[in-house]
């Protein structure tokens, strides 16, 4: 295995706070990683920082071998890098269909286009289906449940065929049978090859879904290893519970 | 383009192209020209405002760039009957070219802060037609060559004029509805960064939206300058202009195609009409705000998206109820 995304000393301080220290880790490819920590850790700045709505104070990242050395979130978006956003952002007054064709990352020829072509109808009516939203295709997108909204995010930013993806804590907030939903969908597209990266607080879907689990306390990683190395690593749990 | 709406667009522009035959008095004339007009202000600032959601309030610098172009260009020869309008596109080209970098600059900022930044731009471009005198004329004005139309007929080019900027400005946003320009420019709206997360041009799109909004703009003031002969800092810089465009665009509806033209067909004859039954006095303002205020109160979002939305619950329950 080789790594998709190296995070190398990524320092990020808002005022006095330091919300990223020195912070380094690695995604391997072909992974389902996850990003733990307490509140205010450093997992979202961190999130942030990789898809390039923040700029780092010092580090480097690299994806896919390459070294980003001024990230662009449209530029990583279509170089195969999505993430999703911890409140589910979509586009509330476009229908959930336009909200997966809008993220197709289509070319300049094609902006110049229509609105959707049949093209466009058949792949984001292929996606809808495949999260079992067809249904909805037609409704606006600010008419869908909260958990609905996770999903639709879910599966628009997966229309650019993206190599890896940053899912910020994709269950929060929705129901017991919707974090099942969730976990489906995201297994599903690790076998047809996808790499993921996952904040969650949700520890009983960290352990049975991602290996491995890489641990933040203000801002640094304080361990990294499988779900059972982590579980029993003394650091952990006293950032967790406090000593 | 649904068969009702080619038939509500051929309908409309139809009997507008009709109308200056059958109607005489000047003054009808005159305030249908300024309906025109303002239909095509509100259409264009519709593009970037409404569509794009930046709430521009410096296009009244483009429409002044505009009328002070045909005016400087125009402003000693004797009969030039219709070159000013011939002219119309270049006026367009440049306003539009000199509008990207200013783009580029004040959308650096959105929303609120936007319409600040933008609205500076309105003042700066007044403050240098009041003092670039050698080229303006300053407070004392500048005077167009008349054009030697049929006194009979004098306001009916203009009329025609104003209708096919209204017919490209109505075009244009029809376009954006239809490709994925608009697509793009709703996301952009509902949340930008966003947006730009998930690959959208959003720079360029933004950039596309106010040159042809302000260029559209520009043209209009292009015409007016021309119509009125005399072109002073203070009317042709106004910022009761930029108001204009923007209070009939909340009024008709928000990135809609009808609701600016709505707007101004409802706004434009109640101003005038209260302007009349006011007399002199700026009372008309206050009735114009307090129409504004009714229709903002009763319908928020503007007439149009009021009213197919409650189309659209109605079919809806309808449908639940067939079930």
């Amino acid at each position: 295995m080789t790594s998709l995304l190296e995070v190398k000393h990524l320092t990020k301080r808002f005022g006095g706070i330091t919300a990223v220290n020195d912070c380094s880790f690695e995604v391997q490819e072909g992974s389902i990683t996850a990003l733990i920590g307490p509140n205010g850790s450093g997992k979202t700045t961190a999130f942030n920082i990789i898809t390039g709505y923040l700029k780092a104070d010092s580090g480097s990242i690299s994806f896919r071998g390459k070294d980003i050395a001024e990230p662009d979130p449209a530029k990583l978006y279509r170089s195969g890098l999505s993430r999703t956003f911890q409140q589910a952002r979509i586009f509330p007054e476009i229908s959930v269909l336009e909200n997966l064709i809008v993220a197709s990352g289509y070319s300049w020829k094609g902006l110049l286009g229509a609105r959707t072509t049949n093209g466009d109808r058949k792949i984001a009516g292929e996606m809808l289906e495949e999260f079992k939203l067809s249904a909805l295709a037609d409704f606006y997108a600010s008419e869908l449940s909260y958990g609905q909204r996770k999903l639709l995010e879910f599966a628009s930013v997966l229309m650019s065929s993206p190599k890896l993806v940053l899912l910020d804590e994709p269950t929060a907030g929705v129901n017991p049978v919707m974090i099942e939903t969730m976990e489906r969908h995201i297994r599903s597209r690790h076998a047809s090859g996808v790499t993921f990266l996952i904040v969650e607080h949700d520890m009983q879907l960290v352990m049975r879904l991602c290996d491995p689990v890489i641990v933040l306390d203000h801002g640094a990683m304080i361990a990294q290893g499988t779900p059972t190395q982590v579980q029993a690593n003394a650091q952990v749990l006293d950032a967790y519970l406090g000593s | 383009m649904s068969k009702a709406g080619i038939i509500r667009a051929v309908t409309f522009f139809g009997i507008l192209a009709l109308l200056p035959l059958g109607v005489k008095p000047q003054w009808v004339i005159n305030l249908l020209i300024f309906t025109l007009m303002y239909s095509t202000l509100a259409s264009s600032w519709n593009l970037i405002g409404g569509y794009a959601g930046y709430p521009s309030l410096g296009h009244a610098a483009f429409f002044g760039f505009g009328a002070y172009f045909i005016g400087i260009i125009f402003e000693s020869s004797i009969g030039n009957g219709y070159n000013p309008f011939l002219i119309l596109p270049l006026v367009g080209l440049c306003a539009g070219l000199i509008s990207i970098p200013i783009g580029f600059i004040a959308m650096k900022t959105r929303k609120d802060v936007f319409a600040i930044v933008t609205i500076t731009l309105l003042f700066m471009v007044q403050t240098l037609a009041y003092n670039l005198r050698a080229v303006t004329g300053g407070a004392q004005g500048k005077g167009v060559a008349v054009p030697p139309f049929d006194p009979a007929n004098f306001g009916r080019p203009f009329y025609y004029v104003m209708l096919i900027l209204l017919l490209v400005a109505m075009s244009i946003s029809f376009y954006f509805r239809r490709s994925k320009i608009g697509l793009s420019l709703a996301a952009v709206r509902a949340d930008e960064d966003k947006a730009h997360g998930v690959g959208i041009q959003v720079t360029a799109v933004k950039l596309i939206a106010f040159a042809l909004s302000v260029g559209i703009a520009s043209m209009v003031g292009g015409v007016w300058g021309y119509y009125e002969g005399f072109i002073y800092p203070q009317f042709a810089v106004d910022p009761l202009i930029t108001i204009g465009m923007v209070l009939m665009t909340f009024l008709g509806g928000r990135a809609t195609l009808w609701g600016p033209v709505l707007g101004a067909f409802i706004l434009v004859p109640a101003q005038q009409y209260f302007a009349y039954e006011f007399g002199a006095t700026q009372f008309y303002l206050l009735a114009y705000a307090a129409i504004f205020l009714i229709i903002m109160l009763v319908l928020p979002r503007g007439i149009l998206p009021t009213l197919t939305d409650r189309i659209r619950i109605k079919a809806k329950i309808a449908v639940e109820a067939n079930k």
